[in-house]
């Protein structure tokens, strides 16, 4: 009783309270001291002998060596996959083209957790988003055209939809994995083939998507994975070989690419940064909108081509809003993105961190 | 209020991963802040007493296990657990006014409150008129509120919304608000007697309320979710929601509680599984 009394009299003191780390376990991703292309469905050391490191961002430690592909490299690739949009890809019924999308979108979900870590490692993104947001839309992308595969002709009646070709594809650093679903699942759910370039800071989840490939027995040439920098993405751009280019990123290269592209037989999608104004007005409930205001310049460090990095705010709430977002931004976690606690993880790259500081 | 926004917030603080001592202080600081409660028409002096024997020692074979912040019963319990409770510093919580309906008329929901003080009780959960405050008749809930606050004398006021039955975030707010300008020391949610009781969003809800009115005039308003948080789990999710929404002057049995009887169970085999490595049959712990 003396015990309790004692405990009584203490006034209650508010708990000072700390999050242990809560680290993901990275040994689930087995990363090989260095990766080559993907080239005809098999591994392939690159003509260019050239290699270049990629770098885990949150600590700067090398993860493993890639090769960068040079201008044969890509030629091979791009061979490649017209030999197997014309061995049989192309003609190979629509449902069967399903089966295999279907067969990538389930492993891409068993194996979730490995790319998740391996997304957060290589890109530094935290791991709540990379399990959360791009692992489910990437296997869910896969699902949704493998769907699509054998309804094309409803979509377009009285015309018959047919595959373009090979399909260069160019991907950014913000979503790797994302981005290759994004682009891979309807080109291949449509009849074509693909030669895809990953961004030069974050290739280990497509390094892992062409292993992927392998284990869903894919035809060799259908999906090719190029690695490299923006010499490699010029030599895919310049390619005679190519009938569509799908490339999303900077403006600026966008526009190079534009030029580039300008009076040959080849399609073009640019997909390129915008950034979004947020617009509150003062019937706007206040709490949930600086929610939406958080999430849209916060959600992966502010790296999204359409990220609120504008604030339009009438008057009459101004600073009422500006106290809320203050007090909850003072709240967002920033560490280690391997951390199931942390909200802002690392700048993608060195590289970036300089440009935008 | 922004349904899908507030709901999305409070999964994604559902998510926060608490682990080892971060776990062990939350789970310590949830007992501290419990109201453990029954309220049933089955309820004797007997059960009463085990009750208060498990508000201050918890765990018998575990005496670094805080107490429990108070016991929460109807009147006609108060004055054993009182006895029960002298000198432990477990407090003795009433329901009054016509708990769980609300449906009297207001001079015998004051009488009731001031029979409860009588008693003994240290703190009254009252329940507002949820009749009036769907047919827009605030002013009725609101006098009711300060007549009550005034039969309080120096108890304590928690004032339950019944959120379950109010329909939307906006009205959740909007009674919250009521029962704040009304004299409100705590605000609850529910009485347990109604599906759903609390569930994470309205508490967030009613602590993005007393945030503003902290902001505002300086008044400390504390916040009580009860009903359905049986897990140890729960427990940890709202103390995470209380920590990023209110900060950690928040984090205290003075300004929030859990009403919840059977979730000091889990509580408790959660400690002792934290401590030892290994988890307990349920056999192991008292049921009442």
């Amino acid at each position: 009783m003396a015990q309790l009394e004692k405990r009584a009299s203490s006034a209650p003191a508010p708990l000072e309270w700390e999050y242990a780390p809560a680290p993901e376990a990275r040994d689930i991703v087995e990363i090989r001291e260095r990766y080559g292309l993907f080239v005809g469905g098999e591994e392939m050391e690159p003509r260019s002998s050239e290699w270049f490191e990629s770098i885990s961002p949150s600590t700067e430690e090398s993860l493993f060596e890639v090769a960068l592909a040079g201008a044969e490299d890509v030629d091979l690739a791009v061979s490649s996959a017209r030999g197997a949009f014309e061995d049989g890809w192309a003609k190979l019924a629509p449902s069967e083209r399903a089966k295999y999308l279907f067969r990538i979108a389930r492993i891409i979900q068993e194996r979730s957790r490995e790319l998740a870590v391996a997304e957060s490692l290589d890109g530094g993104k935290p791991i709540r988003e990379s399990r959360d947001v791009d692992l489910p839309l990437a296997a869910a992308h896969f699902f949704y055209y493998a769907g699509w595969a054998d309804k094309l002709e409803y979509a377009y009646p009285n015309r018959t939809p047919r595959p373009l070709g090979v399909a260069a594809q160019i991907i950014p650093w913000n979503f790797p994995l994302l981005m290759l679903s994004w682009k891979i699942a309807p080109a291949l759910a449509c009849g074509n083939t693909v030669v895809l370039k990953p961004a030069e800071t974050t290739p280990l989840t497509a390094l892992i998507f062409a292993d992927i490939c392998r284990q869903a027995e894919l035809p060799p040439g259908v999906v090719n994975i190029v690695t490299g920098d923006g010499t490699t993405g010029g030599h895919l751009v310049r390619h005679d070989g190519i009938d569509k280019l799908a490339f999303t990123g900077s403006t600026e290269v966008g526009k190079l690419i534009m030029r580039e592209l300008a009076g040959r037989d080849v399609r073009l999608t640019l997909e390129l940064g915008g950034k979004a104004a947020n617009i509150v007005f003062d019937d706007a409930a206040l709490d949930q909108a600086v929610e939406g205001i958080v999430n849209g310049i916060y959600f992966n460090q502010g790296h999204v081509c359409c990220a609120g990095s504008r604030l339009l705010v009438q008057e009459s709430i101004c600073e009422p809003l500006l106290e809320k977002l203050k007090r909850r931004m003072s709240t967002l976690r920033v560490g280690d993105p391997l951390d199931k606690n942390t909200d802002v993880g690392a700048i993608n790259s060195k590289a970036q961190l300089d440009r935008i500081t | 209020m922004d349904a899908v926004a507030l709901e999305e917030r409070a999964a994604t603080l559902a998510k926060r991963s608490i682990k080892r001592e971060s776990k062990l202080q939350a789970l310590d600081l949830a007992i501290r802040m419990m109201d453990l409660t029954t309220l049933e028409g089955q309820d004797t002096p007997g059960k009463v007493a085990a009750l208060c024997a498990k508000a201050m020692r918890p765990d018998p074979v575990d005496s670094t296990v805080p107490a429990v912040a108070a016991v929460c019963l109807y009147p006609n319990l108060v004055e054993g657990a009182k006895e029960r409770l002298a000198g432990s510093g477990v407090k003795v919580a009433s329901v009054a006014t016509a708990f769980p309906s609300g449906q009297l008329p207001t001079k015998l929901k004051v009488a009731e409150t001031r029979a409860a003080v009588e008693l003994g009780a240290d703190e009254v959960d009252m329940v507002i008129d949820r009749g009036a405050f769907h047919s827009g008749r605030y002013s009725k809930v609101y006098d009711e509120i300060v007549q009550v606050k005034e039969a309080c004398g120096d108890a304590h006021l928690k004032v339950i919304l019944e959120t379950g039955e109010l329909g939307t975030y906006d009205n959740v707010r909007r009674a919250s608000l009521l029962a704040i300008a009304a004299g409100a020391d705590f605000i609850k949610t529910s009485t347990g007697k109604i599906n759903p009781a609390a569930t994470l969003p309205v508490t967030l809800c009613m602590m993005e309320v007393v945030r503003d009115v902290y902001h505002e005039t300086g008044r400390k308003v504390g916040i009580k979710p009860a009903g359905g948080i049986r897990a140890s789990k729960q427990a940890v999710q709202y103390l995470v929601t209380l920590y990023e929404t209110l900060g950690s002057e928040w984090m205290t049995p003075d300004l929030f509680r859990f009403g919840a009887s059977s979730l000091l169970n889990d509580v408790l085999m959660q400690i002792r599984k934290e401590k030892t490595g290994r988890y307990q049959s349920g056999d192991y712990f008292t049921i009442d």
